[in-house]
């Protein structure tokens, strides 16, 4: 008999004007021992069928049709099925360890009252438990720690704790909803080498939810493949990564970035509005191009940064070094990528040559001016109009009060007051064809798009000056892997037409692989290496690059 | 002070010895020092010291004030609590619907409309007045007869349905927000009853920023007090200062300004003092700056 059977399952949202149908039909069957990954994209449903099984679909989704029936129980024959299965049969982890856990209880209060509920333990006993089940989950001190706060931890030893939370009572069907995305590399591999160790020591039945394919293909025996609520495709997981039946399969599969090769561009899976396939650069014909000279175009020397924790006093005690005399050149049109885990300070840097923040030591020289040293500000603006940003949230990175036009305008009116409005449209029009936006979308506001389009947005508002060095943080990252691949794709392009420099900030590894010519290594705010990208994937010669380089998810794993 | 037959030369001296001839700067200095003592001079209606009347007076408005802030913060979280839970129930729209009128009705209304019910037609509660009070030394309290518990319930009841208004949407909001966040799904996916979602890990949350309003509302209900307490002839310093206004009695009204001050400034630190103990946020990291 099939451990969990879910059978034709659908679901609903019932919204005011229209039914979005979350699932529809949906058949998987799942068995104890293995680990069954649910892959898709943002809205393809698998996130609503993890939460089907354990019965917290949010309002106003309801299960209309199918059933499921763990080891026998069908779950919504009665509602009060799901009540004796939660947390007793059914754990859930989910994605965000910041905020699944209560703030303002200790982790042991939390793990004893779940702990309590399900089993008929004194208070001591469940103590006792929740201790070696910390120590399974690979908590030192777990003694000293039961009586911590939730905020006390690390964003890894958090999911760790909601990890012995959700097993404390033994279940045996384990569902993880994107269980890494939050974390780091090196935390997610922890993480995931604790998933599959427990799956095989408690012969748990578990079912990945996520979006990444190098985590699947690493990590799980079967693989289910969603698509705006339909089940793609269902089977082994080196079968359907290797040899995809389906179109959109195959698709998913390729706009993958490899991380054991550089391609020229990524894989398109479908465009998300119907432009012309070549794209068509209006903004050439006013973009005064500036020749590509040899030369260092920013000089990072001896670069630190230190955050006071204290405003009246400085304290050495309470400061945090951000960065840690950090030098590179970054040569004229060339894309050099900065990596590194949260924490090391590459949002930092980007965040001082944009000059955002002021270094607490150490000099950066843009075009062999010392930007740093500008006091005027005047002065500065020259600057200003010479570096862009593109941010890594291309929601709260838009004013929402504005028209698309309106932003992109500022910028440019910012720079050129005199710009009459004739112009300034036309400009506007150009800017927005380059970055395969309509010109009907000037009009429109930024919450009419999606994320992939209103990073189009701020992409034409940094060429709005026509900078000379474009810094993106992270640009890619609250994207799907689909739009990412667009994304990416228009930023050489773009790169390549109008001379651009770029500073590519990302945490993601084959995607720097794709993007960057050399590539900086960052730790903890100190600098690891500096190399050429294919010199560092092949050969790296510091610990920790060869550190990250072997924790990164391989889709590639799979074919070994 | 004076009456109709005093002399030219007799008010001329009583203005001396008050020390209204000396320059406005000079005034106020000397009432700045001798505010800083603790003594606001003598009262112009009634003759005796403003420190001695206060002091009288204010434990009819402490108590008043305290009971009306419980009678507020209980039934206003209780309700909070019950609207936040129950969001489409026909109770909870009552209770909602009802509660604006609290806001919308000016203090005095109600407090007429309650004296006109309980005390004129249905005779059951006094209408004016503390009732018997026992005195414990400085203290005077009406909490040990029972016509003063009696003569308490019209007038703290009055006094604290703008401030429940307020605590009921607050933590009505509060919920309903809690009751989204991902440590209640994960909660609930856990297993952990309804009951203690509700009160162990949701409610607990949502009274920290109750505190701060509720903190900052008790100042605010010794302000509203001078109302109630005029419409109920509470013998409060909410009463005096409106027999004070109406006298130009300045000594009065100025210490009674002070000590409002006082009192919120107090309030508001002992609400961020509070805090300390409540949210293991802050207390944890200020532990770790001071080890």
């Amino acid at each position: 008999m099939t451990f969990l059977k879910i059978n034709n399952l659908s679901v609903n949202y019932e919204m005011r004007r229209e039914t979005v149908y979350a699932a529809k039909k949906v058949n998987i069957n799942v068995e104890k021992g293995e680990i069954l990954g649910l892959v898709g994209e943002s809205g393809s449903g698998k996130s609503t069928v993890g939460n089907a099984i354990i019965n917290l679909i949010d309002e106003p989704g309801k299960v209309s049709g199918g059933s499921i029936i763990l080891d026998g129980t069908d779950i919504y024959e009665n509602p009060e099925n799901i009540l004796k299965l939660r947390g007793k049969k059914i754990g859930l982890i989910f994605q965000d360890p910041q905020t699944s856990l209560n703030p303002i209880l200790t982790i042991g209060e939390q793990l004893i009252e779940t702990i309590q509920t399900h089993l008929k333990l004194s208070t001591e006993e469940a103590k006792n438990k929740a201790i070696n089940l910390l120590k399974e989950v690979g908590i030192k001190d777990a003694e000293t720690r039961f009586d911590n706060y939730p905020h006390q931890f690390s964003g890894g030893m958090r999911q760790r704790v909601v990890i012995s939370l959700a097993l404390c009572c033994e279940p045996e069907l384990l569902i993880a909803d994107e269980p890494t995305t939050a974390l780091d590399v090196s935390i997610q591999s922890q993480i995931l080498d604790l998933i599959k160790r427990l799956t095989k020591e408690r012969n748990l039945a578990v079912i990945l939810i996520t979006h990444d394919m190098g985590v699947i293909s690493e990590t799980t025996d079967r693989v289910a493949v969603m698509k705006n609520g339909d089940l793609v495709e269902i089977g082994p997981t080196k079968e359907i990564l290797t040899k995809p039946k389906e179109i959109y399969t195959k698709a998913l599969v390729s706009s993958v970035p490899p991380t054991n090769k550089k391609i020229n561009r990524f894989k398109i899976i479908v465009k998300e509005n119907n432009t012309q396939g070549e794209t068509n650069i209006k903004i050439l014909n006013r973009w005064t191009k500036k020749e590509i000279i040899d030369q260092d175009l920013v000089k990072v020397k001896n670069l630190s940064k230190t955050f006071d924790d204290s405003f009246f006093i400085e304290s050495t005690k309470n400061s945090v070094m951000a960065v840690d005399n950090v030098s590179f050149n970054i040569k004229e049109g060339e894309s050099f990528g900065l990596v590194g885990e949260s924490g090391s300070g590459k949002s930092t840097i980007a965040k001082m040559i944009v000059n955002l923040y002021s270094p607490s030591a150490g000099d950066i020289d843009f075009d062999n001016v010392c930007i740093t040293k500008i006091k005027s500000n005047k002065e500065m603006m020259k600057f200003r109009k010479q570096i862009q940003m593109i941010f890594q949230d291309p929601y709260s990175s838009l004013n929402g009060r504005l028209k698309v036009k309106d932003i992109v305008a500022e910028p440019i009116k910012l720079h050129n007051p005199s710009i009459n409005s004739k112009d300034l449209d036309s400009y506007i029009h150009d800017l927005l064809e380059s970055v395969e936006l309509t010109q009907q979308s000037a009009e429109r506001y930024p919450h009419e798009f999606s994320g992939g389009q209103r990073q189009r947005i701020s992409i034409a508002r940094a060429l709005a000056t026509q900078p000379r060095l474009l810094v993106c943080d992270e640009p890619t990252s609250a994207l799907d892997v689909s739009i990412q691949a667009q994304i990416l794709n228009l930023l050489k392009d773009l790169q390549e037409q109008l001379n651009l420099t770029i500073l590519f900030i990302s945490h993601d590894l084959p995607v720097v692989r794709q993007m960057c010519d050399r590539i900086a290594v960052l730790k903890n705010g100190k600098l690891c290496e500096i190399s050429k990208t294919e010199e560092l994937f092949k050969n790296p010669s510091h610990e920790y690059t060869k550190e990250l380089l072997t924790l990164m998810p391989k889709i590639e794993s799979i074919y070994n | 002070m004076v009456g109709e037959e005093t002399s030219d030369e007799e008010r001329a001296e009583l203005r001396e010895t008050l020390g209204l001839t000396d320059p406005i700067h000079i005034q106020f200095s000397r009432f700045v020092v001798n505010a800083s003592k603790g003594e606001f001079g003598i009262s112009y209606q009634l003759r005796r010291p403003v420190s001695e009347l206060i002091s009288e007076r204010l434990p009819a408005t402490i108590e008043l004030v305290l009971v009306s802030a419980l009678i507020a913060l209980v039934s206003g979280t209780l309700l909070g609590v019950y609207t936040g839970i129950n969001r489409k129930g026909f109770l909870s729209d009552a209770i909602l619907a009802i509660s604006l009128l609290g806001v919308s009705l000016p203090t005095f209304v109600i407090g007429i409309l309650f004296i006109y019910l309980f005390a004129v037609i249905l005779g059951v509660l006094p209408s004016f007045g503390r009732g018997e009070v026992v005195s414990l030394g400085y203290w005077s309290t009406g909490f040990l007869t029972l016509s003063g518990l009696k003569a308490i319930i019209l007038p703290s009841v009055t006094l604290s349905l703008f401030q429940m208004t307020y605590i009921i949407r607050l933590v009505r909001a509060e919920m309903m927000e809690i009751l989204q966040t991902d440590y209640i799904k994960f909660a609930r996916a856990r297993g952990i009853s309804e009951k203690s979602i509700h009160y162990k890990h949701a409610l607990k949350n949502g009274l920290i920023p109750v505190i701060t309003i509720a903190g900052i509302n008790i100042g605010t209900l010794i302000a509203f007090s001078i109302i109630t307490e005029t419409v109920f002839q509470w013998p409060g310093m909410g009463f005096l200062f409106i027999q004070a206004v109406q006298f130009v009695d300045i000594p009065i009204m100025s210490a009674y300004l002070v000590f409002i001050a006082f009192v919120f400034v107090m309030i508001n630190f002992i609400v961020d003092i509070l805090y300390y103990f409540i949210d293991p946020r802050i207390r944890v990291k200020a532990e770790a700056v001071s080890g």
